[in-house]
């Protein structure tokens, strides 16, 4: 089906090689853009009201801390693996890849919500309380816009740690473009076969620069008074 | 004995940072450099002991061409006391303290032993000792800052604007003991700092520098107040220079008048003055009492007591005798001896008479 | 599923090693072996790299450079090495795929290294650098005695986040067949043995953790007690209640464990 001539192994058809497989490598790469994307989402949702419960009792932060730790020492592969028998689902769940992911981004973004609201100063939050905002009203208003920029870094390291991540759930056999280092590898066995290779390396270092840059973009729009302020 | 000769600091981008200073810092005394930002004062400093290298020009330290030697040995020979102390975080005080002797390979044991006797003779609890920088307050950091810079007893100490970044409160009792200090070890100190009443009170001469590095005056405190060269220097100065070059005047020995005076918890007697001076069984002051507002026969109470009052020793300087009076609600102020017991009172007309019979208004402090 | 796992991991012949099949502690001590030899190189290369650098603010570019090599899929660039360099070492031994293994495992341990001595060097307060020089110190004596100490908390948090680098990505290396805890998984997956897979999650994630735990502990021992702030309660002047945690200094580099 694949001609292995010398000229298509050669590292530079990579191109050729997306062109021939044109509609399965789009396929992949749609897979890892919305496995890199969704669970960020859904971690930030969940990190939002955790950082916040982290600053608003004092308590709560070094275990929290603890545990959000704890969860990111745990290596992919294994939390991978480990999701399933945890959460009751079948040995190889199209869930648990997303799943394990999101665990990562909340683990990461948990700490930084904390750090982004714990970086909003003491005489901006009594100047709000003082005009009149009410605790919920305070935080969507005042605290959680000043700590974007810090929240969008802790998104942009999520989001590219993702991009990198997902290609290990291709070696368990997941589609997404970590599939095209497995099958490199398998077509690679008496000479080396780079271009589906060379191609995912190129998918994902792209992948991960358009959604970083996605993710700037929305930080810009969102907090236009920094645009305000040279620096 | 620092001398500047012709040093000139000039940065790559043509900024003259310090421009032909001529400077002799006297052995023993110390030299405060005071000028605002941007004059070259802590330049100046820092080329002493070459953590900034001179473009030109020589800083001899005695008859040594600093130049000379390498920069770390020339260091090690003199202490150094920057403004946030810049203390080792990873070590405790008494290491800190230590550092010199450790670098120039004390014994250990000797180092150490050096260190604890600093500590309690800059004012701290040997306690500190097995502490780290942070568990303490900045003032307090500020004093081991000082201890460390003594710790090899060098002859020269350099401290740039060491006293700063701490409450007023504090730094006025950190320049009372440093002075205490320099008193017991007369060391040759160059102080830079950029506020003026330090630089007056610290120096035993002063000198101001200009924007772009160029010496204005170099005069004692008590002449840079009475005779400042020109209009930056006087301005720099600041109001009130003639009542602070008071403080430069001895008053001589004040004649007074025995003040009638009530002992505290004793009954008030019927007095037809309406201000009478509270005194502790020792003599010392306390406070003066309005008998219009008080019952007769009632007894001296603490919160009766109007504190307004500064008090002026004998012996003293005009300034101090001349508050005294104008700070006392009574308008009679009050003069103690050196142990702080009352003598009698004076008025400010009667020191504005001392002042008024001075010489010649040229010679104050002279 | 999870009385399985148990089963299969309370099994002592899945902890020993026959002639036909290594057992858990033979993969555990492959595992090490890999990884051990990974992160010595890495720090032979990066520390002194990173002292430098920090010291001197020379040559900064290198940690730029260092850093995006994390953009890279660490999987894709495994396979990639291995397809380059095996098949020069066809034959009796797995040279083949230690090599690239190896050469992965150390590109990946590199950055956080580098990048976290150099931070931790710089970040050292100017006043302390200043007095250090003034005291009299010379530059190597200020880089040892004072600003290495002071580094030392950021220091460890790029070593231990390397070391879990490492460990997930020689797990990952079963995947090109070598050997290591990740046999387990990727064996059980072939043979749709889950028990199998799972156990060997659930060792990776132990030692994973148990190794982060050693070297927190070593790090407690290490660093002075002025700079973690863990000094007793009674001798506090009464601020400062809690230490900042030196990860959160890195936080936007540093806490990708897999971020390849």
């Amino acid at each position: 089906m694949i001609p292995l001539d010398a000229a298509s192994s050669s590292p530079w058809h990579f191109w050729g090689y997306f062109l021939d497989h044109r509609s399965q490598d789009l396929g992949y790469l749609w897979d890892h853009t919305w496995l890199s994307v969704v669970p960020v989402v859904v971690g930030l949702l969940l990190a939002l009201p955790l950082g916040w419960l982290s600053r608003r009792y004092n308590w709560v932060y070094p275990p929290m801390m603890s545990i959000t730790g704890l969860l990111y020492t745990i290596p992919s592969i294994a939390l991978f693996v480990l999701i399933p028998p945890l959460l009751g689902l079948d040995p190889l769940s199209p869930l648990q890849v997303p799943i394990a992911l999101s665990v990562y981004s909340v683990a990461l973004l948990v700490r930084v919500v904390a750090d982004g609201l714990g970086a909003v100063s003491p005489e901006t939050l009594q100047a709000a309380t003082a005009i009149g905002f009410k605790p919920l009203g305070r935080f969507f208003r005042v605290e959680l816009p000043i700590a974007v920029p810090v929240i969008t870094a802790g998104l942009r390291v999520a989001i590219v740690a993702n991009v990198s991540i997902v290609t290990v759930a291709g070696t368990i056999g997941f589609d997404n473009l970590g599939r095209l280092f497995d099958e490199g590898f398998k077509l690679s066995t008496d000479t080396p076969y780079y271009p589906p290779i060379i191609l995912g390396i190129i998918l994902c270092v792209l992948l991960a620069l358009v959604l970083d840059g996605l993710v700037l973009l929305v930080n810009r729009l969102l907090t236009p008074w920094r645009r305000a302020v040279p620096t | 004995m620092i001398r500047f000769d012709q040093a000139t600091k000039r940065y790559p981008d043509g900024t003259v940072a310090v421009d032909e200073l001529d400077l002799e810092a006297p052995s023993g005394k110390i030299t405060v450099l005071v000028g605002p930002s941007g004059c070259g004062k802590t330049t100046s400093l820092r080329m002493i002991n070459r953590m900034i290298e001179p473009t030109s020009g020589t800083i001899w330290l005695d008859d040594t061409d600093t130049a000379s030697m390498p920069a770390h040995e020339l260091r090690r020979q003199i202490g150094y006391v920057i403004q946030h102390a810049g203390l080792f975080p990873h070590r405790t005080i008494v290491d800190n303290i230590a550092t010199v002797p450790f670098l120039i390979g004390t014994d250990k044991r000797q180092a150490r032993a050096r260190a604890m006797e600093l500590l309690e003779r800059v004012g701290l609890d040997p306690a500190f000792a097995k502490r780290y920088p942070g568990q303490l307050s900045g003032g307090q950091q500020q004093r081991v800052g000082v201890a460390r810079a003594l710790a090899a007893d060098p002859p020269v100490m350099l401290m740039d604007e060491p006293f700063s970044a701490v409450d007023p409160v504090v730094r006025d009792q950190l320049q009372d003991e440093f002075l205490r200090l320099q008193d017991e070890l007369g060391k040759t100190i160059v102080f830079v700092t950029h506020d003026i009443d330090e630089a007056i009170k610290l120096g035993d001469q002063v000198a101001v520098l200009r924007v772009g590095g160029r010496l204005a005056q170099l005069a004692p405190p008590a002449e840079l107040l009475s005779r400042p060269v020109d209009a930056f220097v006087a301005g720099f100065v600041g109001r009130d220079r003639g009542y602070r070059a008071l403080g430069f005047t001895s008053a001589g020995t004040i004649v007074t008048r025995d003040e009638p005076t009530v002992t505290m918890g004793e009954s008030l007697p019927g007095s037809d003055g309406s201000w009478l001076l509270a005194v502790d069984p020792s003599g010392a002051p306390q406070g003066w009492l309005h008998l219009a507002d008080e019952p007769h026969g009632g007894v001296v109470e603490d919160r009766m007591l109007y504190r307004g009052g500064t008090l002026a020793t004998q012996g003293g300087t005009l300034r101090g005798a001349l508050d005294a009076c104008l700070s006392s609600p009574s308008g009679r102020g009050i003069v103690v001896d050196d142990s702080g017991r009352l003598i009698g009172s004076t008025t400010a007309r009667e020191v504005l008479a001392l002042i008024e019979g001075l010489p010649d208004a040229a010679e104050v402090g002279a | 599923m999870i009385g399985d796992v148990f089963s299969w991991l309370s099994d002592p012949t899945h902890w020993q090693s026959t002639n036909f099949d290594t057992g858990i502690w033979g993969q555990l001590g492959a595992h090490l072996r890999y990884s051990a030899i990974a992160l010595v190189i890495a720090l032979v290369i990066a520390l002194p790299l990173g002292l430098w650098i920090g010291h001197t603010n020379k040559a900064t570019w290198i940690v730029s450079a260092a850093n995006a090599i994390r953009a890279l899929p660490s999987v894709g660039l495994l396979v990639l090495l291995v397809v380059i360099i095996a098949p020069h070492f066809y034959g009796r031994t797995d040279t083949g795929y230690v090599i690239p293994t190896e050469i992965v495992l150390v590109l990946l341990a590199i950055p956080s290294i580098l990048s976290n001595t150099v931070a931790g060097v710089q970040n050292v307060d100017r006043a302390v650098r200043d007095a250090a020089y003034g005291m009299g110190m010379t530059g190597p004596q200020v880089l040892f005695r004072v600003e290495t100490p002071n580094a030392l908390p950021l220091i460890f948090s790029g070593f231990r986040s390397a070391t879990l680098q490492v460990i997930a990505t020689a797990t990952i290396a079963s995947y090109v067949t070598l050997g290591g805890l990740g046999r387990f998984i990727y064996d059980g997956l072939a043979q749709q043995d889950y028990p199998q897979m799972i156990s060997g999650g659930l060792l990776v994630a132990a030692l994973a953790l148990i190794l982060d735990l050693l070297l927190a502990l070593l790090q407690r021992y290490t660093v002075s007690r002025g700079i973690t702030g863990r000094t007793r309660r009674s001798d506090r002047a009464g601020h400062s209640d809690e230490a900042p945690d030196p990860r959160s200094a890195v936080l936007t580099e540093d806490l990708a464990p897999e971020a390849a």
